[in-house]
């Protein structure tokens, strides 16, 4: 009994060691974010310092950064908002009423996500700038929305599959047309499985960056695309780029930290739970 | 009656996505196959059938050189990667002191979008005279590394790895937890030791997850993009410019619209053969859920 109560200290020891070293570049990063510009450049690298907010203040008093702001929430959301209207009819009938094709339906939805964006990186590059579409936030929710509707259906089928199909029958029993028994019977019983799939797609949404690259430039660039503009060499400004970066990273750290479990089955698309 | 709305209703999501997928797939490939050069507009006036573009883009010698560097950056990444997230799975499979704190640090990497990543490793951690590692080095009495000038892969493969490293420890970790406790508690009992553990019962448990891990990351790294974009520009000269890198130039520096095409019809075609596999696996999960049910 000793000697396990001392090998479980040890794995323990040896976790806390992987856990700092993993995440030593967010706290890095964190850190640099409280710097004075010449601290962040410093040798040897400062470790005690008093902290400044300046540069929390030197980006918000840029106006910019709150416009990119805006994009992110804008696009993820609306993408998101549309590929969950679109899914949700799509995985109940799959999930209710299955046919021989649901099964390649679902296997063909997950295909399209396998297609490697440059792949049809120039016929969107020219259909969005022939139609107007490029740098503009609805022309991104929608790619995004699309890229992001196999994932939806996925999860949602997954977590409809778990539910009762008898409960959906009483409600037909008794009179429940098609839309009443989606919107007042289904809907409200499955409440976690909707927020968690809005919230991977949210997640998803946020940090994508070929996409946001490849079709913003200035107007409807989200965070990705600004933080990718500060690659020049006069862009860097160490410590308010990080103060930046913390603002770009912190509300997706968060909303990942919250539902970890229900991204794994999302992200393996159910393979693994 | 029912049925058959309860079967439209799953429309609105077919055709869009049908469309989104079939739309840009055969313009690539109808691209692919004529001249078409956005500095000459007047090449698509001759829409004649050639195969010119496959030509020239398979016997550019910097194809070659992408191709080799996209194998090196899906192999590298997937090794260290999947290392470290077993690593991960099984050192956070047992309960220890402040394990769930502990567990949101470790995972944290994969929530960074990828350019705030490329840009705190690029010029916190990598750079050659400001950047940690720089530091420690010369501190060991090393000389510092210019990692994206002299290993600009590497570099690269690195803070691709750490991101990834945390969905593998992720994904992983979630799979241990259906490890059964008293399969675990019978290999105590027999007094297995832990490597005989490990290699017997933990990694045949494993399996599937980690081909799961294995395949989506590879569809992932396969398309890698916005990292090098923003550490290196597929540089110096060419060494870091993978497949999706070259098809990006070809196509929005060169504007060479056929040649940029043939490319992507090669790496839809590399994809799917990773995404083979991942379907099998998927499509074996949801029949063996359709057996139990």
């Amino acid at each position: 009994m000793l000697s396990d109560a001392h090998h479980n200290r040890t794995a323990g020891a040896l976790a806390w060691l992987l856990a700092a070293l993993m995440f030593f570049p967010v706290f890095w990063m964190l850190l640099a974010s409280f710097k004075t510009e010449l601290q962040t450049i410093a040798t040897p690298p400062v470790f005690v310092f008093t902290p400044t907010l300046d540069n929390y203040a030197a980006v918000f008093a840029r106006a910019d950064y709150f416009a990119h702001a805006t994009n992110s929430i804008v696009i993820s959301f609306a993408s998101t908002l549309l590929a969950m209207a679109l899914a949700i009819p799509c995985a109940w009938t799959m999930a209710f009423y299955p046919t021989r094709k649901t099964r390649g339906v679902l296997l063909w939805m997950l295909s399209t996500k396998m297609l490697p964006p440059v792949g049809v990186l120039v016929p969107v590059y020219l259909l969005f700038r022939d139609s107007g579409m490029l740098d503009t936030r609805t022309g991104l929710a929608l790619v995004y929305a699309m890229i992001n509707l196999p994932i939806v259906v996925w999860m949602l089928y997954i977590y409809f599959k778990d539910i009762p199909v008898e409960i959906l029958e009483a409600a037909r029993m008794d009179g429940a047309g098609l839309w009443a028994e989606l919107l007042f019977v289904l809907l409200p019983m499955c409440g976690g499985a909707l927020a968690s799939t809005f919230l991977l797609s949210v997640i998803l949404a946020w940090n994508e960056a070929f996409w946001s690259i490849m079709l913003t430039a200035s107007d409807a660039a989200p965070l990705t695309a600004l933080i990718a503009s500060f690659s020049s060499p006069e862009g860097l400004f160490w410590a308010k780029l990080s103060a930046a970066s913390v603002m770009a990273v912190a509300p997706i750290l968060l909303l990942g930290w919250y539902c970890q479990k229900q991204l794994v089955r999302g992200l393996t698309f159910g393979a693994v739970k | 009656m029912h049925a058959t709305t309860a079967r439209a209703v799953a429309l609105p999501a077919i055709v869009p996505l049908f469309l989104w997928m079939a739309v840009p797939l055969g313009m690539t490939l109808y691209f692919s196959v004529i001249r078409y050069n956005l500095l000459s507009p007047d090449t698509v006036q001759h829409l004649q059938f050639t195969l010119f573009n496959y030509e020239y883009f398979f016997t550019d010698s910097a194809t070659l050189s992408a191709l080799a560097n996209t194998f090196l950056l899906v192999s590298g990444v997937l090794l260290l990667s999947v290392g470290v997230g077993i690593a991960i799975a099984v050192l956070f499979s047992r309960p220890f002191w402040g394990r769930g704190i502990a567990r949101i640090l470790v995972i944290s990497p994969f929530f960074i979008m990828p350019t705030v990543v490329a840009l705190v490793w690029k010029n916190l951690l990598m750079h050659p005279v400001n950047g940690l590692f720089a530091y420690l080095l010369t501190a060991i009495g090393l000389p510092p590394i210019d990692w994206f000038a002299q290993a600009p892969l590497l570099a690269i493969i690195l803070l691709v790895s750490w991101q990834w490293a945390a969905f593998a420890g992720l994904v992983l970790l979630t799979a241990m937890q259906s490890l059964d406790e008293e399969q675990r508690d019978a290999a105590a009992m027999d007094g297995a030791p832990p490597l005989a553990f490990f290699w017997f019962i933990i990694l045949p448990h494993l399996a599937r997850p980690i081909a799961a891990v294995v395949l989506i990351e590879t569809i992932f790294i396969l398309a890698l993009f916005a990292e090098i974009f923003v550490t290196t520009g597929g540089g110096p000269g060419i060494e870091t410019t993978n497949l999706a890198f070259l098809i990006y130039a070809q196509a929005l520096l060169h504007y060479d619209v056929g040649g940029a095409s043939a490319g992507g019809v090669l790496a839809v075609i590399f994809a799917n053969v990773a995404a083979l596999f991942l379907m099998r696996i998927v499509g074996k999960s949801m029949a063996g859920e359709e057996a139990n049910a």
